[in-house]
């Protein structure tokens, strides 16, 4: 999937290996015992973000979306692993580099009140964000970032305070925002989740227009897997600090391969299903690991109704399955790369 | 349908008084039955809280009942004017004939008392005279009928996890068998995962002990699944109220329909999402007419001027919508009284 040059010229960011460990605060207990605990918030995550692509990371909360996207940004250091932009490795730091790659690579949270300053205009948001980015903040600057957000006629919109808009509204400035240093890839942190309902679908409408316009490589992160399948090309599900799933959004939701991917399309809310309350038994339950002392072997082994004796002591790598799909799981480990195995994947997935 | 279990008439409730009143609530009916689960749905604002605060008699200032009544049908058909109570006969009632699950509740346990500590002391108050090893009993009785183990009785709140917290609450609820059961929001702040656990353990131990549920949520795809039949509020009012297959298959409402359009859909076929444009009114800027209209896409003559009654749609008794599409228009109409 990922040999053809024209694919691998696509990536603008990409995540080899990339590891949080956060230390925990210790106790007495652990200062006699010399442990030193750590929470695993990120494992081992790779990821590649391409042009005009937007790619969904799909988990319960605690599952380390938001730590993935603040290492992504640079907001912490990793523990282990690199990331590249472009092609190029990049360096921890503060400086320049560290300037250029934040213009480049832009984040956007979920609360778009929080991330606002209240005391300032929507005019002064958006000339600060040109400025610090190099640009000129002129009138048709302004008026035309607010357009590409659809807040049109920017008149009515630049000298509003951040409470006078809606939720809708400010979270469109927040992207316009970040437009300002005209990036190359948008980190979208639950955009939507804290929005109302009927305002949802503009505001991921608009990401997706920009992705098509402006050629920005997203990361769309939500708890919400069918709004993946809608706005996403590409879904990663991530379980217990770990991606375990990834391929086609369609393929992914409509053919999940993890039985954690199964477990949380199961879950979701679906006006349509039929009871088959049984059927919908085996999908598992319980809740995510700790991730201080995270389950040997497979993550969800203690959840996963299809557990193996070996899923309890090693960890499953990640196996190839048709059509760019993969899964980091047992039950595609023989042969993984054959014919044969898709066709168990497949029989798996119509059960 | 069964009997009615709570009926509310003509219901309204302001924010402030005076020149800076706000209307929250405006003329809400709403006839909850024995045994079903009840669905409220609505946007951010739309008044759901409001509402089940104001039932509960536990809306503080500055939010006033400017009017309506709000009646509780006991088993033997005496009816209770919960607008009336006065204040111990109100503390017998709630928790005792309802009680309520609020928005976060799971945060709201005490993180100095054991689970065990919290459950026995609502049967303390309520039930005096129950010995100290029923009340344990009765509390390991309450966490098995959530899901949790009884090993955990001893534990502290910060040693849960959130969905069990949550269930200890909903635990809480059930203490004293009450006959209604109002959920605001009880698993919005929960993964999917674990809010279908709750809501089936819900729905199950509601056919189990015969209880009827109010459940308030903004996530319409959730109570479809659900509920028995859903109401849906807008800028304050009830816009409609039907079945929850009704609703579903066929919402008479623009705003209803608007809704359905809103969530992707994660099997079938892909749907268009057409959304809603614009965005909810504020309380203090409520748009004449129909609230709804500045959005609407059918919008009519009467529309931005006059406010549609909820009414039975043609030749339909089993449900109600407030809308001028359904119903003749004022130029038609026949004076109402
Ligand atoms: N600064 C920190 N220090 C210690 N632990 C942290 C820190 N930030 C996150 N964690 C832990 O890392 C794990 C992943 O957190 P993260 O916020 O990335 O989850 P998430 O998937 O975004 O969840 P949500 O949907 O709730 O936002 C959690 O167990 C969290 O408690
Ligand atoms: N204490 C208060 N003072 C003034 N307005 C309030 C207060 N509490 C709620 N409101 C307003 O009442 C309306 C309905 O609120 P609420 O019932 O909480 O809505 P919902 O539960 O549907 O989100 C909102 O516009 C809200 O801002
Ligand atoms: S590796 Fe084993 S435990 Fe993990 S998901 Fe696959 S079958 Fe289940
Ligand atoms: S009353 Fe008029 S504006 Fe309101 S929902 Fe019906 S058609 Fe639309
Ligand atoms: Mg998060
Ligand atoms: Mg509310």
């Amino acid at each position: 999937m990922t040999t053809t040059t024209d694919q691998t010229d696509d990536i603008v960011l990409e995540a080899r290996g990339v590891t949080k460990h956060f230390p925990v605060r210790r106790t007495g207990r652990d200062l006699v015992a010399r442990h030193r605990r750590t929470v695993h918030a990120v494992d081992d995550v790779s990821l590649q973000l391409r042009r005009s692509t937007v790619t969904a990371l799909v988990g319960e909360s605690g599952s380390g979306k938001s730590t993935v996207a603040r290492l992504l940004s640079q907001l912490y250091p990793l523990t282990d692993g690199e990331i590249q932009l472009e092609g190029k490795a990049v360096k921890a730091g503060r400086g320049r580099s560290f300037r250029s790659y934040v213009r480049q690579v832009q984040l956007i949270f979920q609360d778009p009140f929080a991330s606002l300053n209240p005391v300032h205009t929507v005019r002064y948001h958006l000339t600060r964000s040109l400025r610090i980015h190099g640009r000129e903040a002129t009138g048709a600057e302004l008026a035309a970032l607010l357009e590409r957000v659809q807040l049109t006629p920017a008149a009515q919109y630049l000298d509003k305070f951040p409470h006078e808009l809606s939720g809708g509204q400010r979270q469109r400035v927040a992207i316009a925002r970040a437009l300002g240093a005209d990036p190359k890839v948008l980190l979208a942190d639950e955009p939507v989740s804290m929005l109302d309902v009927s305002i949802r679908l503009g505001v991921l409408n608009l990401l997706r227009d920009l992705k098509e316009r402006l050629h920005l490589a997203i990361l769309y992160i939500t708890h919400d897997i069918a709004s993946a399948r809608y706005f996403a090309d590409t879904t990663l599900v991530m379980y217990a600090g770990r991606i375990v799933e990834g391929g086609d959004s369609e393929t992914v939701t409509q053919r999940p391969a993890h039985p954690y991917t199964q477990l949380l399309i199961a879950s979701a809310p679906d006006p349509d299903r039929v009871v088959a309350e049984e059927e919908q038994e085996e999908t598992g339950s319980g809740e995510p690991p700790s991730l201080i002392a995270p389950p040997a072997g497979c993550r969800f082994h203690p959840r996963c109704p299809k557990a193996m004796e070996r899923c309890r002591t090693e960890l499953p790598p990640r196996f190839d399955l048709a059509d760019g799909q993969w899964a980091a799981c047992w039950l595609y480990a023989d042969g993984a790369d054959t014919t044969d195995t898709v066709g168990d994947h497949e029989k798996e997935a119509a059960k | 349908m069964s009997e009615p279990v709570l009926t509310i008439s003509g219901l309204n409730v302001d924010y402030g008084t005076g020149d800076a009143a706000v209307h929250a609530l405006r003329d809400i009916d709403l006839t909850l039955h024995r045994g079903e689960v009840l669905g409220l749905a609505g946007e951010s604002g739309s008044g759901k809280s409001t509402l089940a605060y104001a039932v509960t008699r536990l809306l503080s200032p500055p939010g006033v009942i400017t009017g309506g009544e709000v009646h509780y049908h006991q088993r033997d058909g005496e009816a209770l004017d919960l607008l009336t109570l006065t204040a111990p006969e109100l503390r017998a009632f709630r928790w005792q004939e309802l009680s309520i699950v609020f928005q976060g509740a799971m945060n709201s346990l005490n993180p100095v008392h054991t689970v065990h500590s919290q459950l026995t002391d609502v049967l303390k108050a309520h039930r005096p005279e129950m010995k100290r090893a029923e009340r344990t009993a009765r509390a390991v009785e309450l966490l098995s009928l959530v899901g949790i183990s009884a090993d955990r009785l001893s534990a502290y709140p910060h040693q849960l996890s959130g969905g069990m917290r949550q269930r200890v609450m909903i635990a809480m609820a059930l203490a004293l068998e009450p006959e209604i059961v109002i959920m605001d929001e009880p698993t919005t702040a929960l993964d999917v995962v674990m809010q279908r656990q709750i809501l089936r353990q819900l729905v199950k131990l509601r056919e189990e002990l015969g209880f009827s549920v109010v459940f308030i949520t903004h996530d319409i795809s959730l109570l479809i699944e659900f509920s028995d039949r859903i109401a849906i509020m807008y800028g304050g009012r009830i816009v409609e109220e039907a079945g929850a297959s009704d609703i579903y298959r066929d919402p008479c409402h623009p705003y209803s329909d608007g809704l359905l359009h809103s969530f992707p859909a994660l099997h079938g076929p892909r749907r268009e999402l057409t959304g809603i444009p614009g965005s909810p009114p504020h309380l203090s800027a409520m748009p004449d007419g129909c609230a709804f209209h500045p959005r609407c896409g059918k919008a009519l003559d009467p529309c931005a001027t006059q406010v549609p009654v909820l009414a039975r749609p043609d030749g339909d008794g089993s449900r109600t919508v407030a809308c001028w599409l359904h119903q003749p228009t004022p130029a038609t109409a026949a004076p109402r009284s």
